[in-house]
């Protein structure tokens, strides 16, 4: 008895310090945030703007891990090559097929269509897989889809690597966004940002419209928690699972486009480092929470663009570093994520 | 052993039949859950399925609503069959399942249970007409209406199933061990909700542990022992040979 008491009293203690510790991590995150926009407002607020633009991206690349974990529990190490293959396919059809080099307005309609095309093919895409690879994989253990994917990764690049997709190095495509931005003071508003977030934004709205307000989204949730209750109910499991793979790969697709006209070279192996920050952002909102990937993507974007460009940052040798050692610091204070369940409900 | 309608005509069934199960094997992997079980039922009929642990009859269930295929025999619906049918096409013929253990979804309200329930009933007035007659049946619910599903007590939770299942508007309600986990006074409620609503109209097929109770309200009852069918009779009177209370039924 004495002993449970405590043991009990020692792992209150332990709470308490590990709930201070976060608490004063979080405290000196926002201070160094702070510290950097009073030392230079203008070139803050200029890598704030940035850092949302990235931010964005990674969240619709968040969101296609975060809705395939949400469904069937894959982590689905293919999608940021689906991403790739996205940003390759843009190029291709924006300025190899339409010919679209320059900002005129023709070509911003072309680019718009090139998005929808993009999107559709990349869904597709994410549809095939699951039909050809997952779908047979669901009853076996998890193992067995986990290393299918890996195997999908490693498709995906070697495809990116055709001479008439990227060939084994970068390659670069004229950009329909112009360089440069509507300047205020000495704050840049860069038009490429622009752009990701006019884009990101209606995305996100639509997403979030099509689980939470249809048919096809309650059918989703459904699934997502009891398959076989779900099919009980009259649900097509097998369409309502591949439907989510084409909404996670179409996000992927747009998001490739995105990157394309913002960084405006893209290569095969580009999917692998944005595929893990990405899922980095899914973990750290709570994987399978949608909201969660956007607000973990955002604050990857944000953190990641002060550390690169702040003027207290570590610039861009610690990027990396920077973004993981958030990663690991909120798995031990917080392994839920931001917006996780914190307790796994299974029957 | 096995009374059988044919030869024994104060057995014999009037209601046409709705389900017709012939010869039904059931494997998972190489274990034989279910094998060479026949049985039907007839239109207006509770039927139950009574028999100990891993009889069988949960898998039987399971094979009736699409979610596991068996390896022989048919199952034939109002003259289709549908055996190895996908369980969403089964719930379109008019079969609805709710299934051991409750399986509803924890992080919905009992709201979205209920409207999930009638994910493939297209008639909004209907829908609402079934609404009111499940929380009706279960006034329990209607008090809960907006809590989490996962957060109710075990009772509420299988009222919730049951009232799920109903919401689909079944032609054939599968009700696998309703009274399972519920105080002895809701056990009666349920087994005399389970009469209200073949009252009501829909056929009922109930796998049952509480045999004696299931009897008593049953038409036509089938006893399974591991995998097979042992017995078959009218439900009053399997239930009054004492024999065959002590043999198969715990009595
Ligand atoms: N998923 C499964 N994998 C392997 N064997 C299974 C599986 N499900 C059930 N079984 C086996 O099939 C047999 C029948 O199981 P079933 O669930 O149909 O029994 P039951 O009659 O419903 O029993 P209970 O009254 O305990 O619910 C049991 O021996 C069980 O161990
Ligand atoms: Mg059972």
């Amino acid at each position: 008895m004495a002993e449970a008491a405590e043991s009990r009293s020692s792992r209150a203690v332990k709470d308490l310090i590990l709930r201070y510790l976060g608490s004063s991590l979080l405290v000196l995150a926002i201070i160094w945030l702070l510290a950097n926009f009073v030392a230079d407002p203008g070139r803050s607020f200029t890598v704030l703007f940035q850092g949302l633009g990235n931010g964005a991206l990674y969240a619709l690349i968040a969101l296609g891990y975060t809705l395939v974990y949400g469904i069937i529990e894959l982590i689905n190490f293919a999608h940021g090559d689906l991403f790739m293959l996205g940003s390759v396919f843009s190029g291709i059809i924006v300025v190899n097929i339409f010919g679209a080099t320059t900002n005129t307005p023709r070509n911003w309609g072309i680019l718009l269509v090139s998005i929808v095309l993009v999107m559709v093919m990349c869904g597709f895409i994410n549809l095939l897989v699951e039909r050809l690879a997952y779908r047979r994989l669901r009853r076996a253990p998890k193992l067995a889809s986990l290393i299918t994917a890996v195997g999908v990764s490693f498709i995906f690049q070697w495809w990116g690597q055709q001479s008439w997709m990227t060939g084994s190095t970068p390659k670069q495509w004229p950009q329909v966004v112009p360089n440069g931005g509507i300047t205020i003071g000495s704050v840049t508003l860069a038009w490429t940002v622009m752009l990701v977030i006019a884009v990101t934004i209606p995305l996100l709205v639509l997403l979030q419209w099509i689980v939470t307000r249809t048919r096809q989204g309650r059918a989703m949730r459904a699934t997502a928690q009891d398959q076989d209750a779900a099919m009980l109910m009259g649900i097509d499991v097998d369409r309502t699972i591949a439907f989510t793979f084409a909404l996670g790969g179409a996000m992927a697709g747009a998001a490739g486009m995105l990157y394309l006209e913002t960084i405006g070279t893209t290569f095969y192996g580009v999917g692998f480092q944005l595929g893990l920050i990405a899922f980095t952002a899914a973990v750290l909102g709570g994987i399978g929470n949608l909201p969660g990937a956007v607000i973990g993507g955002v604050l990857i974007g944000v953190a990641q663009a002060f550390n690169d460009g702040g003027p207290y940052g570590l610039h861009q040798q610690w990027s990396q570093t920077f973004i993981f050692a958030i990663l690991i610091l909120l798995m031990v204070f917080k392994p839920e994520g931001i917006l996780g369940n914190p307790t796994v409900e299974k029957v | 052993m096995s009374a059988q309608t044919a030869d024994q005509p104060w057995l014999a069934r009037t209601g046409e039949p709705m389900l017709e199960i012939a010869n039904l094997s059931v494997f998972y992997g190489n274990i034989a859950a279910v094998q060479d079980l026949s049985l039907d039922v007839r239109k207006g009929e509770i039927v139950t399925v009574v028999g100990s642990n891993g009889a069988g009859k949960s898998t039987t269930l399971r094979t009736i609503s699409g979610l596991i295929k068996p390896r022989k025999g048919t199952i034939t619906f109002q003259g289709d069959q549908i055996q190895g049918k996908k369980g969403n096409e089964v719930v379109r013929r008019g079969i609805c399942h709710s299934p051991e253990g409750r399986r509803i979804f924890p992080r919905m309200t009992v709201d979205e249970n209920l409207d999930l329930g009638a994910f493939l009933q297209n008639d909004k007035a209907a829908v609402a007409a079934e609404r009111d007659r499940v929380l009706e049946l279960f006034p329990r619910l209607a008090e809960r209406i907006n809590q989490k599903a996962g957060t109710m007590s075990g009772g509420e939770q299988q009222m919730l199933a049951v009232g799920r299942a109903m919401m689909g508007n079944p032609t054939l309600l599968l009700l696998d061990e309703p009274s399972m986990g519920l105080a002895p006074i809701l056990v009666d409620l349920i087994f005399d909700t389970i009469e209200k609503i073949r009252d009501q109209g829909t056929t009922i097929l109930l796998v049952e542990q509480n045999a004696l109770a299931a009897l008593r309200i049953a038409d036509y009852a089938y006893v399974m022992e591991s995998g097979h069918l042992k017995l078959e009779g009218d439900a009053k009177q399997l239930s009054r040979d004492d024999a065959i209370v002590r043999a198969y039924l715990g009595g």
